[in-house]
């Protein structure tokens, strides 16, 4: 196996550590992690055919017995690793708040209402060229605790796999222009320069007329060189 | 195809506490398991193994809102991957698995005894299964490994060697008394008897 996945990559991601985020104090690990060389077991990664997706599954407006209430739009986007390739064939995973801000998750108590017709999951699976395409309902704001007023900017989770277990991705789409960007410790966990890339674009070109607005979102994977550095 | 290059990969951020409905509905949600905590097909090869165990955080409380995702060789050692060219095209075993942790942070895997895979020197590692943990609080996903007790090949595996003697434990899962094979594997995100956790 001659591919590397190269660990400076991660640099882009949030520290475990965030004690802002409230909940990563005490779920974040206390000792170094120890660093290892990738194996056939960190890179190789699970595969998907297109029977895992099922012809609705990208559709969250069309899975229950009538359209949901709130905003339709439309998410699509790239999936590309950081050197520019698109990568095909892979599972996208994604799961939301419906438009009123809640989940459907029993824990959820927000009081705002729930949507029978809406329950705010979907699957689809990059075409040939790793492009991806979903119609959903714009998610809303909604309180959670963390501090005082403290509400999340409305978003979208997403989950890639890529083509090894350590480009697995899970990640937040968010819509450009949220108030409240400057409010919210997970958002800006990340730091200045990276935080842009959770942030989804209006795409008129590929909004339908009469229908549903379109938000491009593309997701960039760890890259992976042919040759292993340490042999140049 | 190739692009113009990005400026870096996407971060990553938290499941947060509500991905079930997403990605583990377990029949809670009128929605399909694509994957579940069973990787084992009747065609399956293999020894049947159980991999239980909790998820605990530093003050030692369970974490209720954790979802596991494991990835691991065969029986024979080959990987369900293309990149592996060892790997039979036919094979019945996926090797993937993913569950999310109960009110008691309870989980378990039903899989097969996993084989030897090499590492980048072509030197046998000893049988492991790949894990990550994600939960709420955690705003990137944790790299783990499953090692099993009473391996002779743990002694001389590479990535076990990595690990200072006095936490190598952790990453061993502990058979149960019984007939059945069952493995114990608890997992700390913190704290004294934290798990090791690889920087990969």
């Amino acid at each position: 196996m001659t591919l590397v996945y190269p660990v400076q990559s991660l640099a882009a991601h949030p520290p475990r550590l965030s004690p802002a985020y409230k909940s990563t104090v005490k779920r974040s690990p206390s000792k170094p992690l120890i660093p290892m060389r990738h194996t056939l077991s960190e890179l190789t990664g699970p595969v998907y055919g297109h029977e895992t997706v099922r012809e609705n599954d990208h559709d969250l407006t069309v899975q229950g017995k009538g359209e949901p209430i709130g905003e339709r739009i439309i998410v699509h986007g790239h999936v590309l690793d950081e050197d520019g390739r698109g990568v095909p064939n892979t599972l996208v995973e994604l799961w939301q708040a419906n438009a009123c801000g809640r989940y459907v998750h029993v824990v959820d108590q927000h009081p705002a209402p729930l949507d029978p017709n809406f329950t705010g999951a979907g699957r689809a699976q990059s075409d040939a060229q790793g492009y991806y395409r979903f119609v959903t309902i714009k998610p809303g704001a909604y309180p959670w605790g963390n501090h005082h007023n403290a509400w999340r900017p409305a978003h979208i989770h997403f989950s890639v796999f890529g083509h090894s277990f350590v480009s697995r991705l899970v990640t937040q789409m968010y819509f450009p222009g949220d108030p409240l960007f400057p409010f919210d410790p997970i958002f800006n966990s990340v730091t200045d320069k990276a935080r842009s890339r959770m942030i989804s674009s209006f795409d008129l070109e590929n909004t339908k007329p009469d229908w549903a607005l379109c938000y491009r979102f593309n997701i960039v994977l760890r890259g992976r060189n042919a040759t292993p550095m340490e042999n140049k | 195809m190739q692009q113009a290059k990005p400026d870096g990969v996407t971060p990553s951020q938290t499941v947060g506490p509500y991905f079930a409905y997403g990605l583990t509905p377990n029949g809670k949600y009128d929605w399909n398991d694509t994957f579940s905590n069973n990787l084992v097909t009747a065609d399956t090869s293999g020894e049947r193994i159980r991999v239980e165990g909790q998820v605990f955080d530093g003050d030692g409380a369970v974490v209720p809102d954790c979802m596991l995702e494991i990835w691991q060789a065969d029986a024979q050692g080959r990987f369900s991957d293309p990149q592996d060219k060892r790997a039979l095209p036919n094979s019945t075993f996926k090797g993937f698995g993913r569950i999310g942790t109960d009110a008691k942070g309870g989980y378990a895997f039903d899989t097969i005894k996993p084989g030897q895979v090499a590492d980048p020197d072509g030197k046998p590692q000893a049988p492991h299964i790949v894990l990550a943990v994600f939960a709420r609080g955690m705003l990137l996903h944790n790299y783990s490994r499953i090692y099993f007790d009473g391996e002779a090949a743990n002694a001389a595996d590479p990535v076990l060697a990595l690990v200072p003697a006095d936490r190598r434990a952790t990453l061993i899962a502990t058979r149960q008394p019984g007939g059945n094979a069952v493995y114990r594997f608890d997992i700390h995100l913190q704290g004294d008897k934290e798990t090791v956790f690889f920087d990969v």
